[in-house]
C-alpha cells in the first residue's frame, strides 16, 4: 500500500438553497473545514483540483484561501467534475510528487430543471426545440423498459424517495429534511412519467473539500485516516443507452457506471459483496434502482424485494445513499461527487450520527453518473 | 436557410420542417421519410445522418432513408414546460416522447400520445409529421411517431 492515497480532511458547506452566499463562497467555507478538519492550513496546502459547473472558476479561491503560489487546477467535466479533480488528485499523490493537497467542488445553480444548449453535445437545434432536450426524459424512459424487463413496480421507486427524505431528516447538511411519506411521493404532480416531482433531485447548492495525503504521511494529519482505494473514471462505449441520445441501438450494451464499478473494484481488488456502505448517483428514484445494479451492488430485478424489506437502510444488509442522495441534498453538479465521499469518510469514521451505519463499516463506495455518458467510482476504506 | 414561405397551404399559412436535413426529401410534406447513416464498414446505423461511425471510427458514412414503422422502445410524457430553446403553441401542452425500433436503430421522436395508459412497450408505431410550434406565421413540424393500425 506504498501508494496509497489517504482523505485526512473532510469539509462542507450545507447543501440546499444559501441566498446571499456565492458557489465560491461555499466552496471556499467547505475548503476552511476540510483544512481545520486535518488541523493544516491553507499554506500546507501544495497543490488543488477543484471545478464547478456555474459557479465560477476553482482557482479564484485562492483570493480568498490565501495567495501561496500553489498550482490550482482548474476542472469542468460536467457531472464528473468532483470525481475527475479525486482522480487527478489522487495521481499526482500517487506520484511522489507532492504529500499533500486539496480537491473542492461546488456550485449554486438557478431554480428548476438543467437547461444544457444541444450545440454544446454536437445536436442540433431541433433537438431542444422539439422538447427532447431534456434530462428527466432520459430518466423516464430508461426506467420505464427496466421497469418491464425486471417487473419494479411504481411503489419501489417511491419507496426510495422515501428512504431519502427519511435521511436527509437525519443530515443537518442536507437541503430536503422533512420525511413524506410513499403516498405523499406517489400523489405528488407527475414530471415524467412515472416519475413524480418528490422522486427527482433539484439544480441546488453546496461546497465540499477534501485534504487527500500519501498513506505514508497521513498519520500527520488525522488519527482515523480513510484510504482512496480506487478511482476510476469512464466515458460510454457503443451500445450504453445515454441522456441526450437522438438514437440509440436496439439492443442495450454495457454502460459507463457498469464499466467504472468494475475497473474500481478490479483495481481496489474487492469485490461488491465487499462493500459496506454506498452512495450512488440517484438523480431519480429510479437511478438508485438501477444503479445498485449496475454498479454490481446487487442482481438486477433483485432490487424490489431489498427496497422493500428496508435493506437499503442504513442498518440494513446493502445501506445505500445514507445521507439521503442528490434527491435529499439536491445537485449542485461540481459538488455532488465529492459529497458523496464526505458522506463515505463520515462513515467510516463512525462520525454519521443519526444516520450512523451500525457494525463499525470499514469498506465505502461511491458512484457518479451523468452526461454525456461518464461515471466516475471510488472504493474507500479504513 | 429554408424559404420559410416557399409553400403555402391552402389557407395560404405557410409551414416549414423544424429542420430539413432530418428528411431525406423535406419537399415531401405528407408522407415524411427520416434520413439516417449508416456505416459501409460495421452496418451501423444512426439518426440523424453524422459524418463519422461511432461504432468503428470509419469516416464515410452513407446516407439512407430509415424505415417509417417500427415499435415503441420506451417513452414517457412530459408534464412540465421546458426552458428555451424548447418552443410549444400556447397553452403548454403534455407530450408524449419514446423511442421507436425501426429494426437496425431507434429514433427518439415526439408521440401523438400524450396518455400513457394508451402506450405500451412494443406497439406498432408509423412515421407522421406533427405541427409543434409558430414560427411568425409559419406553422412549424416535426417528426412524430403516431400507434400504427393494425389490421388483424
Amino acid at each position: 500500500m506504498s501508494n496509497d492515497v489517504a482523505i485526512v480532511g473532510i469539509g462542507i458547506h450545507p447543501f440546499g438553497r444559501t441566498e446571499g452566499v456565492s458557489g465560491r463562497a461555499q466552496g471556499a467555507f467547505a475548503a476552511r473545514q476540510a483544512l481545520a478538519d486535518a488541523g493544516i492550513e491553507w499554506s500546507d496546502i501544495q497543490f488543488a483540483y477543484g471545478g464547478s459547473h456555474s459557479a465560477g472558476d476553482a482557482d479564484s479561491l485562492v483570493s480568498d484561501l490565501g495567495l501561496t503560489g500553489a498550482p490550482f487546477i482548474n476542472v469542468h467535466n460536467g457531472c464528473g467534475t468532483g470525481g475527475s479533480a479525486l482522480i487527478s488528485a489522487r495521481s499526482a499523490l500517487m506520484s511522489g510528487q507532492y504529500d499533500v493537497g486539496m480537491v473542492v467542488g461546488f456550485d449554486k445553480h438557478p431554480r428548476g430543471a438543467f437547461n444544457t444548449d444541444p450545440a454544446s453535445l454536437g445536436i442540433g437545434d431541433w433537438y431542444g426545440e422539439t422538447g427532447m432536450m431534456v434530462t428527466t426524459q432520459f430518466f423516464a424512459q430508461k426506467i420505464v423498459r427496466y421497469m418491464a424487463e425486471h417487473g419494479i413496480g411504481q411503489e419501489t421507486l417511491a419507496a426510495v424517495a422515501e428512504k431519502s427524505f427519511a435521511l436527509g431528516a437525519l443530515n443537518p447538511n442536507a437541503w430536503r429534511r422533512k420525511p413524506l411519506s410513499v403516498q405523499e411521493i406517489l400523489d405528488a404532480p407527475m414530471v415524467n412519467h412515472p416519475l413524480t416531482q418528490y422522486m427527482f433531485c433539484s439544480p441546488g447548492e453546496g461546497g465540499i473539500a477534501l485534504v487527500l495525503a500519501r498513506a505514508e504521511v497521513a498519520h500527520r494529519y488525522n488519527s482515523t485516516p480513510v484510504y482512496l482505494r480506487a478511482a476510476e473514471f469512464r466515458s460510454r462505449r457503443f451500445g450504453s443507452f445515454e441522456v441526450f441520445s437522438p438514437w440509440t441501438t436496439p439492443e442495450t450494451l454495457s454502460g459507463p457506471t457498469a464499466d467504472a464499478a468494475a475497473a474500481a473494484f478490479e483495481s481496489a481488488g474487492i469485490g461488491p459483496e465487499d462493500i459496506d456502505v454506498a452512495q450512488i448517483q440517484d438523480t431519480e428514484s429510479g437511478a438508485e434502482v438501477m444503479h445498485m445494479a449496475e454498479t454490481g451492488l446487487c442482481a438486477h430485478g433483485e432490487q424490489e424485494k431489498l427496497i422493500l424489506e428496508g435493506q437499503t437502510r442504513p442498518d440494513g444488509r446493502l445501506p445505500i445513499n445514507t445521507d439521503g442522495g442528490v434527491i435529499a441534498n439536491g445537485e449542485p453538479i461540481g459538488a455532488t461527487g465529492l459529497r458523496q465521499v464526505y458522506e463515505t469518510v463520515l462513515q467510516l469514521r463512525g462520525d454519521a450520527g443519526e444516520r450512523q451505519v451500525p457494525g463499525d463499516p470499514r469498506t465505502g463506495f461511491t458512484h457518479v453518473y451523468g452526461a454525456p455518458g461518464i461515471s466516475a467510482c471510488t472504493v474507500l476504506a479504513r | 436557410m429554408p424559404d420559410m414561405t416557399a409553400e403555402p397551404t391552402a389557407d395560404s399559412i405557410g409551414r416549414r420542417w423544424v429542420d430539413d436535413a432530418l428528411f431525406v426529401d423535406p419537399t415531401e410534406t405528407s408522407s415524411p421519410v427520416l434520413a439516417g447513416a449508416r456505416c459501409p464498414r460495421c452496418a451501423t446505423t444512426t439518426f440523424p445522418h453524422q459524418g463519422g461511425c461511432p461504432r468503428c471510427g470509419g469516416a464515410e458514412m452513407e446516407r439512407i432513408a430509415l424505415p417509417t414503422t417500427g415499435t415503441l422502445w420506451s417513452f414517457t410524457v412530459q408534464y412540465f414546460q421546458p426552458k428555451t430553446p424548447f418552443r410549444s403553441f400556447e397553452p403548454f401542452e403534455p407530450y408524449g416522447v419514446g423511442y421507436v425500433d425501426l429494426g437496425d436503430v431507434c429514433v427518439e421522436a415526439r408521440l401523438t400520445v400524450n396518455d400513457p395508459d394508451a402506450l405500451a412497450l412494443g406497439m406498432p408505431m408509423e412515421l407522421v409529421g406533427l405541427p409543434v410550434f409558430a414560427d411568425g406565421d409559419v406553422r412549424v413540424d416535426t417528426f412524430a411517431f403516431t400507434p400504427r393500425e393494425v389490421s388483424a
